[in-house]
């Protein structure tokens, strides 16, 4: 499988990246390139194997459903762009 | 007196427990070796002088009253993708631009608190997507490794003996010092070349596919990517969640294991994090290891290989056998399968982890004119063309149609790829060796490695298996090439079995010796 321009800029607003015309077309070759390279998988018979899911045979750690953290409202929004009153300023996003 | 940035971590450990050094001696040997070297190897992003010297003080406090921790007043580097409070953890990305983390890693808390001193950040691949340091925004990391060129110089009588083989006709053999500039490997770059240019005892590491190892092996450093599962990884910047592990890059086999036993835990705040006790590492080293079965696999053998890399690795099956080991010759079938796989569970587990770098809630944000159009504007300027690239293959392969195709054909081959594994340990292979890399370090701005990214992901052939089976794997120099470089061989161990690795690791130092590069900078 291949992709095109179009492809390219769709999966790119997709990715919510920016792209110039420029951009695009560089990018489509560069993806070909290793969309080609893992081509090679489809070689591979995978009747009857299950896709791994976790690497170490575990059971997901499960804890109390309880509080262990919290009040930090001025920590999580100190490394943020803009801010107001402990709030994350975004640009308007409803009329 | 000898020069305190050249001891090795468990010689620097007896002197200060011995009063005779202090950690403030220390500290201030690496900072004034950071300070000259930096300008020129671009290992460090962020150099933490203040908060080095008020942990030396801490340290010597404490080692005065004996009451020192495994790891006191070891200066250490820390690679930038660990989250470190207070201070830059950018995961050397211009979209983490200003990103001052409050809180700290567990895996840089669990070396505060054998008391280790942190030196600063170490440069990396931007998002740790990269095998040779060049998709850093800081710039690229150069190797204290050049190649060198073997000469025969005719002797003026009044110099004779001052280094070199003096023959009895007046003439000797000398290295001569490329200047060609060389990179590191990746994507933990900033650390192995610290290490290898004596600016750290010790750093912090993560490998994803090979980025604690290929750089390790470039500049003549040991490395260990231990079993998922080991090292918390709770407070690293994520890239590929199934994949990622913390691990260390040190200049000796006992300092990798000395390191890793305080690096690694058993974290609730990490749900992979292995409920297992964290073993006495640096035991293992010096145990015998006659009669080990040790498995060679041959589709290792590639095409294309150099010959000092094949002769590197027949050196190693003999060294491995005159410590008395069994050699077998094992397959793993599914080898070649592992870095295409790779290049789909890697890039999708990124596209969605990356999906949080959106200029809302850390970092960079470029002004749009609505909310989308901000993001758009944040990401395409805070990304560089790697990480872009990963994240569109990722998503991609993950969007509507393509899912099966390719992530779930991806994981499925990573079963097996997993499986081939366990059949060989199964059939009592105890270890496994292979080379570490396809290459030596090669140079800054290469070309071919430019001009098709695949090239470059081809560095980590041989270490990528490793990370898509769980596996623990280390590498360790074991010789030069032709020009000079150093060059590793690589140990791949059963789940959980890393210290079969440093025991193993140790017979192949003992026999290779040490490397270290000549000093140009």
């Amino acid at each position: 499988m291949s992709v095109d321009l179009q492809t390219v800029k769709r999966v790119a607003h997709l990715a919510r990246i920016a792209v110039s015309e420029e951009d695009a077309e560089r990018m489509t070759g560069e993806l070909n390139a290793i969309l080609g390279f893992v081509e090679q998988l489809n070689e591979v018979d995978v009747s009857g194997v299950e896709p791994m899911t976790s690497v170490t045979p575990m059971e997901m750690k499960k804890r109390q459903d309880a509080v262990t953290d919290g009040n930090k409202a001025a920590d999580i929004v100190a490394n943020a762009p803009a801010t107001d009153e402990n709030f994350f300023l975004v640009p308007k996003v409803v009329e | 007196m000898t020069d305190l940035t050249h001891l090795t971590i468990s010689e620097a450990r007896a002197k200060l427990r011995g009063k005779e050094i202090t950690a403030a001696e220390i500290t201030e040997a690496y900072l004034a070796a950071i300070e000259r070297a930096n300008p020129v190897l671009n290992a460090y992003v962020t150099v933490t002088a203040d908060k080095a010297r008020d942990m030396a003080k801490a340290s010597d406090a404490k080692l005065a009253t004996g009451e020192g921790g495994a790891l006191e007043g070891i200066p250490l580097g820390i690679k930038d993708l660990f989250a470190t409070e207070g201070i830059h953890t950018q995961a050397c990305s211009h979209v983490l631009d200003g990103f001052k983390p409050r809180y700290e890693s567990t895996v840089t808390t669990n070396l505060w608190a054998d008391g280790a001193i942190m030196l600063g950040k170490l440069n990396m691949d931007e998002f740790a997507m990269g095998s040779s340091n060049e998709t850093s925004y800081y710039g690229p990391v150069i190797n204290p490794w050049r190649r060198s060129r073997v000469e025969t110089v005719v002797m003026p009588t009044t110099h004779q003996g001052d280094g070199g083989f003096v023959s009895a006709g007046g003439t000797k053999t000398a290295r001569t010092l490329d200047n060609a500039q060389l990179v590191p490997g990746g994507s933990s770059g900033g650390s192995a070349s610290s290490v290898a240019a004596f600016l750290c005892a010790g750093a912090t590491a993560t490998d994803t596919g090979g980025s604690i190892r290929q750089p390790a092996a470039l500049t003549g450093t040991v490395g260990i990517k231990p079993t998922y599962g080991r090292c918390s990884r709770w407070g690293i910047v994520a890239f590929a969640s199934s994949l990622d592990q913390a691990g260390p890059i040190a200049r000796d086999v006992r300092d990798a294991a000395i390191l890793l036993k305080s690096m690694a835990s058993v974290d609730p705040k990490d749900t992979t994090s292995v409920d297992r006790p964290v073993p006495d590492y640096e035991a293992a080293i010096g145990k015998p290891i006659k009669g080990m079965k040790v498995g060679i696999p041959k589709e290792y053998r590639v095409e294309g290989m150099p010959e000092d890399i094949e002769a590197l690795w027949q050196k190693g099956i003999a060294w491995l056998k005159d410590a008395g080991a069994e050699i077998v010759d094992i397959s793993l079938p599914h080898t070649k399968y592992a870095l295409p796989a790779y290049y789909i569970v890697a890039p999708a587990e990124a596209s969605s982890n990356l999906a949080r770098y959106d200029g809302v809630r850390y970092g960079l944000r470029v002004p749009g004119k609505d909310i989308v159009d901000m993001y758009e504007k944040t990401r395409a300027a805070g990304f560089g063309r790697e990480v872009k690239r990963r994240i569109m293959i990722g998503t991609y392969v993950l969007s509507a149609g393509y899912y099966d195709a390719y992530y779930l054909q991806a994981q499925k081959v990573r079963t097996l790829i997993k499986r081939d594994f366990e059949n060989v340990f199964a059939a009592g292979v105890d270890v496994i060796l292979t080379p570490a890399t396809p290459s030596a370090a090669f140079g800054i701005a290469d070309e071919d490695m430019a001009s098709d990214p695949v090239k470059m992901y081809l560095n980590d052939i041989f270490t990528v298996t490793v990370n898509m089976a769980g596996l623990p794997g280390i590498s360790v120099p074991a010789g030069l090439d032709g020009k000079g470089l150093p060059l590793g061989l690589q140990l791949i161990g059963r789940p959980f079995d890393e210290e079969t690795l440093f025991q193993t690791a140790n017979v192949i130092e003992q026999a290779a010796g040490r490397f270290q590069p000549e000093k140009w900078w």
